[in-house]
């Protein structure tokens, strides 16, 4: 039984963009509780995802953005409240069920193994196998075919710094690293794709690639959410805003409606949302 | 923005490299091609130092004085890919040599029997290792230094401290020992099982999803987790397939010893360490082929080989053994330094 939609500010949303809402949202969060004895982690948190669109989370450290995210990943399991994908309740115990459910999430610490080749990565832990004998009883690798559709999922990015699929990727850069985590997101995610923290150990030009990798894979057609740090970032490529505060969510915005000052204070507390004009 | 990385992309790979940088390079590719350079020069070396080294009868004799460390080192390429030490190999390989033996014997049980039930307590000690290392969380050097002495201990205890002679045990278990000639090139069933526990196992590294989540656990644990791979359970696997591994080389040395004796080869955990390492593996773990071994086993046995052919003093051996563990490590920093 899907929920409603939570109430939405449509006049902030360029209106090419506007199509994308009429859609149910592909993930939601409701009244998301996690408590901790007592110590309250997350206090009742909404959220909507729709496909097609970047969704930021910002707050400041401890305001529960990674306890959301977990929450909607499968790392954590919220005390209470209800999270639906594609409009059905869904119930996560562990990362890999998000995973299997169409929720792809590139970890901050980028979770690459250095010294396997970027096919390899791409491909780790979803291996595929030769057809026939060879697969089926060898069990033997399908190398060829896994790097030619490596290669097919980092072009589609507009990837072109990485050519060759059998390099080892400690000798890529840190963007290129976060290029490879991002390209097995979205070669896997068939639904919602989870960037935490993706630019935080990156230059200004590396940013900018993953920037653009993140903008593509919205416009391929997934959902995806943005934590982040950094605020030029998310005013550059979020559509919405989410801005968490204090375990709770302290309202949503769009890089329309609100400039970062704005966002920022409403972050710390020195300015508050009305309630009754959410973006 | 992207015709500006590309650029600097083009001009990253396009720039020139010192021949230093290029050999880096190749060795970071192919860890093995050093050790296989040292073993063709000590090929050379030792032919020039005594022709009779070049023969096809030594050869034969220095793959049967390789086939035991070159099993064992099998194994131990495992537990190092994964960052891990084996300190255990020889004594879990004399364990189950000595209970084959005894169970023939003293239980008067057929030989395959016997065979399979050594075979099982040795993989079930891998096990046990595996667990103290999965489950409990203790560093691979602490757990196999405990089992050395356990294993030890309970291998003399069991066989009272006394060997069992070829001649009380069943054909089927000295059988490794018997072998056949291709012209002057005398090979034992032993020299062959070795060389199918190379095919076997270096198409699984290589070939199969598990070899890569072995390569994986061993380089970084936390991200292999993060990316879906049950980095626990393949670091219980590695530990009990090294076992098994450790009950075939047991199985080899009856027949290569002609005996089962309670301290044989005492050497072997080091002996297997040292091919590992000479053969280009990266203590670090992740990196490494397993290829490597089997050169890096040749050349230490090439060198005892080699030297006593030379009539050189055999502590030459041992004093050069220690060099090259020492290079081969060296060259791995090294190596490891690519960017």
């Amino acid at each position: 039984m899907a929920p409603s939609k939570l109430p939405l500010a449509v006049d902030h949303i360029p209106s090419e963009k506007r199509h994308v809402y009429d859609a149910e949202p592909i993930l939601s969060g409701r009244d998301l509780r996690i408590q901790w004895g007592h110590v309250v982690g997350l206090d009742g948190v909404n959220l909507d995802l729709y496909k097609g669109e970047v969704l930021a989370v910002i707050g400041d450290n401890g305001a529960g953005k990674s306890t959301l995210i977990k929450c909607l990943t499968g790392a954590y399991q919220p005390t209470a409240g209800q999270i639906y994908l594609d409009g059905k309740e869904v119930d996560f115990k562990r990362p890999q069920d998000a995973r299997e459910a169409g929720i792809e999430t590139v970890y901050q610490q980028l979770a690459v193994i250095p010294a396997l080749d970027i096919a390899s990565n791409l491909y780790l832990a979803r291996e595929e196998r030769r057809p026939g004998p060879l697969g089926s009883v060898l069990r033997m690798l399908d190398k060829k075919g896994m790097a030619k559709r490596a290669g097919d999922s980092v072009r589609e990015l507009g990837i072109q710094t990485i050519q060759n699929m059998n390099l080892a990727v400690e000798n890529l850069s840190g963007g290129q690293r976060q290029a490879v985590a991002v390209a097995r997101a979205a070669a896997f995610g068939s639904k919602v794709v989870v960037l935490d923290e993706p630019t935080a150990a990156l230059g200004v030009k590396e940013s900018g690639m993953v920037l653009d990798m993140i903008k593509q894979l919205r416009d391929n057609g997934l959902g995806v959410i943005l934590i982040s740090h950094n605020m030029p970032h998310v005013w550059e490529a979020a559509d919405r805003i989410h801005i968490q505060r204090l375990g709770g969510c302290a309202g949503v915005i769009t890089p329309a409606s609100h400039d970062m000052g704005e966002g920022v204070a409403i972050m710390t507390g020195a300015k508050k949302l009305t309630q009754d004009t959410p973006a | 923005m992207t015709t500006s990385t590309s650029d600097a992309a083009s001009r990253f790979s396009g720039r020139q490299q010192s021949p230093l940088q290029r050999l880096q390079g190749l060795l970071h590719s192919y860890p093995w091609v050093s050790p296989l350079v040292i073993l063709i020069v000590s090929f050379i070396v030792f032919t020039i130092l005594n022709p009779r080294f070049a023969t096809a009868g030594s050869m034969g004799l220095l793959f049967q004085q390789t086939a035991i460390v070159a099993a064992l080192a099998i194994g131990q390429t495992l537990v190092i890919l994964t960052a891990g030490i084996d300190l255990s190999v020889g004594a879990i390989m004399v364990l189950s040599m000595m209970v084959m033996a005894a169970l023939a014997k003293d239980g008067g049980m057929p030989g395959p029997l016997a065979m399979l039930i050594g075979l099982a307590l040795a993989t079930g000690a891998g096990l046990l290792n595996g667990l103290l290392v999965t489950r409990i969380n203790l560093p691979p050097f602490i757990v196999t230094l405990g089992t050395l002495s356990i294993f030890t201990a309970i291998a003399l205890l069991y066989s009272g401290g006394s060997s069992i002679q070829a001649s009380h045990l069943p054909d089927f278990l000295n059988a490794l020992g018997n072998g056949f000639s291709i012209g002057g090139l005398r090979l034992t069933w032993g020299v062959l099982l070795v060389i199918v526990m190379y095919a076997v196992v270096g198409f699984i590294l290589s070939q199969t999803a598990w070899g890569r989540y072995v390569y994986a656990v061993g380089d970084d644990p936390e991200s292999a987790r993060l990316s879906g791979v049950p980095s626990k359970r393949v670091l219980l696997q590695v530990y009990t397939v090294a076992g098994l591994l450790y009950g075939l080389a047991a199985w080899a040395l009856i027949g290569r010893s002609g005996a089962a004796t309670p301290n044989a080869y005492p050497q072997a955990n080091l002996d297997s360490i040292t091919a590992v390492v000479i053969g280009g593996t990266s203590l670090f773990g992740g990196r490494g082929r397993l290829v490597g071994t089997l050169i890096g086993a040749l050349i230490v046995q090439s060198f005892a080989f080699g030297l006593s052919l030379a009539g050189v003093n055999q502590q030459y051996r041992v004093l050069a053994t220690g060099i090259l563990v020492i290079v081969a490590v060296g060259i791995d920093q090294w190596i490891r330094k690519v960017k």
